[in-house]
């Protein structure tokens, strides 16, 4: 028998009550596991912006287009090194529920721009060459088996074909990856002049414009300035950082991080007093013992020890448990989710944190029980009768 | 301090503070304990019996005085000291038994022991020893709530000297239980007092319980009115 053993048994002394406790915390760690892998997920995209990656947009909203004019005007102002022009397609293949991220580019300037795209030069030449050729990302081209070479029908779920239908038929001309694991190569981009060709709206419009500066000091410089030029025209436009740029996209489905907040905060705050309450209770209930123990030479500090051992390790229980339940519902949806969120993993980061919140729980839950466990004077403990 | 002496009180006061009041338990008591002997403290409620007992034990400290034991002064000792001699000295044998109720019979006298450097072969063998002196090695595995009264004594008996204390005290370990338990109870003490060299200091209310006891002490009012030897 060892002090382990005693905290062991006083743990699982009453079984119900330890397995509720236990599920409450387990419940609060799910939610933290599943809801902030999310969060990281969402993020994603903000924290691999580039830090002198500005995008231009019309000021209504994002989803108005620019005129094609706005490219070139753009490229003259001081401070941008580089742009180019994206339209959205709204792609999916074979079936409207299988949507792909696919934009229509202007070739060169995009993989200037985002040169975080790499692909082999043949291939990266081939694609430049042919207005038909798609440029498919590696994970996209894994999911539906393509290969260079191969023909694509990608339909649009909002522009039509001059042919009719709303299907358009690419080459794959090249398969790019990533120069960082978490570049999103679920995505594929063809040639802009193709699509403006192609398709039945007419006029040479383009979705947005994104740039890359100098340096990341003009940032604030070279978005005044842009906006400034297309003041009180038509089209005015709103021109900010791609993080933050991406951080409004996310936040048109609310402000996450304040939900994720709110959610964690409250199943936190509700699973502590329940704890904690629980704990106190279990250990006045032991006060008798407590005083026994120390009557026959167990230390105070000692008993200290293993009354907070024992809320730690409930908190352990529980939390790990509620990790581990978190870890399995995200790989069992990452292949649904997939294509909205490629980077739905639980990092290390994540894992980190939260046996830090259960130590934490543990702590904070175990302190004042253990506290009155270290206080404990024999006399008085015995004469109430324990 | 003779080499038979195994406690000395000189002069011990006990007082404590209830509201406005300062209340008087001893004042300027003095009692020796000789090694190897067997002693009923005997008194009314309220005469101090207990408050005796836990200054013995060491779960108490006197308001003045002074304590010594086998050759050492502990009335001085700070808490984490008078622990660890409580640890090593003394045995405690409560009224209610005061056993875990999560842990079997074995467990619960082994408890003393984790406070040693015995391994856990030894210690074992000194559970084994000390169930087998109360007669319960075959219940060694069973949990106090499966025992009676009497046995769930017995263990407490045997937890107070699986560590071979120098002194086993005792508050009203007869209390709780019928007449005829209460004399096999008493008659174990008497066998460890007797066959084992143990000194053992009891309190009780029970004139009967305080014939196995070699001395008698009788305490009224924070003062011994009264010391006889058993016949």
């Amino acid at each position: 028998m060892s002090d382990l053993y005693l905290i062991y048994k006083n743990m699982t002394r009453k079984p119900l009550r330890l397995f509720l406790t236990c599920f409450a915390i387990f419940i609060a760690f799910l939610i933290f596991g599943a809801v902030t892998t999310l969060k990281g997920a969402l993020d994603s995209g903000i924290e691999l912006s580039a830090d002198n990656r500005l995008v231009v947009v019309n000021r209504i909203n994002f989803t108005k287009s620019l005129p094609i004019a706005y490219y070139q005007k753009v490229s003259a102002i001081d401070g941008v090194r580089d742009v180019t022009h994206m339209n959205w397609f709204g792609g999916y293949y074979q079936e409207p529920s299988s949507q792909i991220v696919a934009m229509a580019v202007e070739p060169e300037s995009y993989l200037r721009v985002y040169d975080e795209v790499v692909v082999e030069p043949a291939q990266r030449e081939a694609w430049l060459q042919n207005r038909q050729g798609a440029l498919v990302g590696e994970k996209l081209a894994q999911i539906y088996g393509w290969k260079v070479g191969d023909r694509i029908p990608v339909s649009s779920n909002i522009f039509s074909h001059k042919d009719g239908g709303h299907t358009w038929d690419f080459v794959v001309e090249g398969i790019f990856t990533g120069s960082n694991e978490q570049y999103d190569t679920r995505q594929m981009v063809f040639h802009y002049k193709y699509f403006m060709e192609t398709q039945t709206f007419g006029g040479d419009w383009i979705g947005w414009l994104a740039l890359t500066t100098d340096d990341p000091s003009l940032n604030e410089q070279v978005a005044k300035s842009i906006d400034e030029t297309f003041a009180n025209s038509q089209n005015e436009t709103d021109t900010s950082t791609e993080k933050a740029f991406n951080k409004a996209f996310i936040e048109q489905i609310g402000n996450i991080g304040l939900i994720i907040f709110g959610v964690v905060f409250m199943a936190f705050f509700t699973i502590l007093v329940v704890v904690g309450n629980t704990m106190a209770l279990a250990i006045r209930e032991r006060t008798g013992e407590i005083a026994v123990l120390k009557t026959l030479g167990f230390s105070s500090p000692r008993i200290f020890r293993m009354v907070l051992s024992e809320s730690m390790l409930v908190a352990l229980l529980g939390g790990l448990s509620g990790l581990a339940a978190a870890w399995f519902l995200i790989e069992g949806a990452k292949a649904t989710m997939a294509r909205f969120l490629p980077n739905l993993i639980m990092g290390q980061d994540i894992i980190l944190q939260a046996i830090g919140f259960m130590l934490l729980l543990g702590l904070v839950t175990g302190l004042l029980p253990a506290i009155q466990a270290l206080r404990l004077n024999i006399v008085t403990a015995f004469n109430r009768g324990v | 301090m003779s080499q038979d002496v195994l406690f000395q009180l000189n002069g011990v006061s006990k007082k404590f503070v209830k509201g406005k009041e300062e209340i008087s338990i001893f004042d300027h008591l003095d009692l020796t304990i000789d090694r190897g002997d067997f002693i009923a403290v005997m008194g009314p409620s309220g005469s101090g019996k207990t408050t005796l007992l836990n200054m013995l034990g060491g779960v108490d400290q006197p308001s003045g005085g002074e304590i010594w034991f086998d050759g050492s002064r502990i009335d001085s000792l700070g808490e984490g000291a008078l622990t660890k001699w409580r640890a090593h000295n003394i045995g405690f044998i409560f009224q209610f038994y005061n056993l875990m109720p999560m842990l079997n019979a074995a467990r619960n006298v082994e408890l003393p022991l984790l406070l040693t450097r015995l391994s856990k072969a030894q210690r074992r063998k000194n559970v084994e020893t000390a169930l087998a002196l109360v007669g319960l090695s075959d219940r060694a595995k069973h949990m106090p709530s499966e025992m009676s009264g009497g046995q769930q004594q017995r263990v407490a008996i045997a937890r107070a000297i699986v560590s071979d204390p120098k002194l086993i005290l005792c508050d009203e370990p007869t209390g709780d239980l019928d007449r005829r338990t209460a004399d096999e109870i008493l008659e174990m003490l008497q066998l460890l007092n007797r066959d084992h060299g143990k000194t053992i200091v009891m309190v009780t209310h029970d004139p009967a319980a305080a014939k196995y006891a070699n001395h008698t002490l009788h305490l009224d009012k924070g003062k011994f009115v009264q010391r006889e030897l058993v016949a």
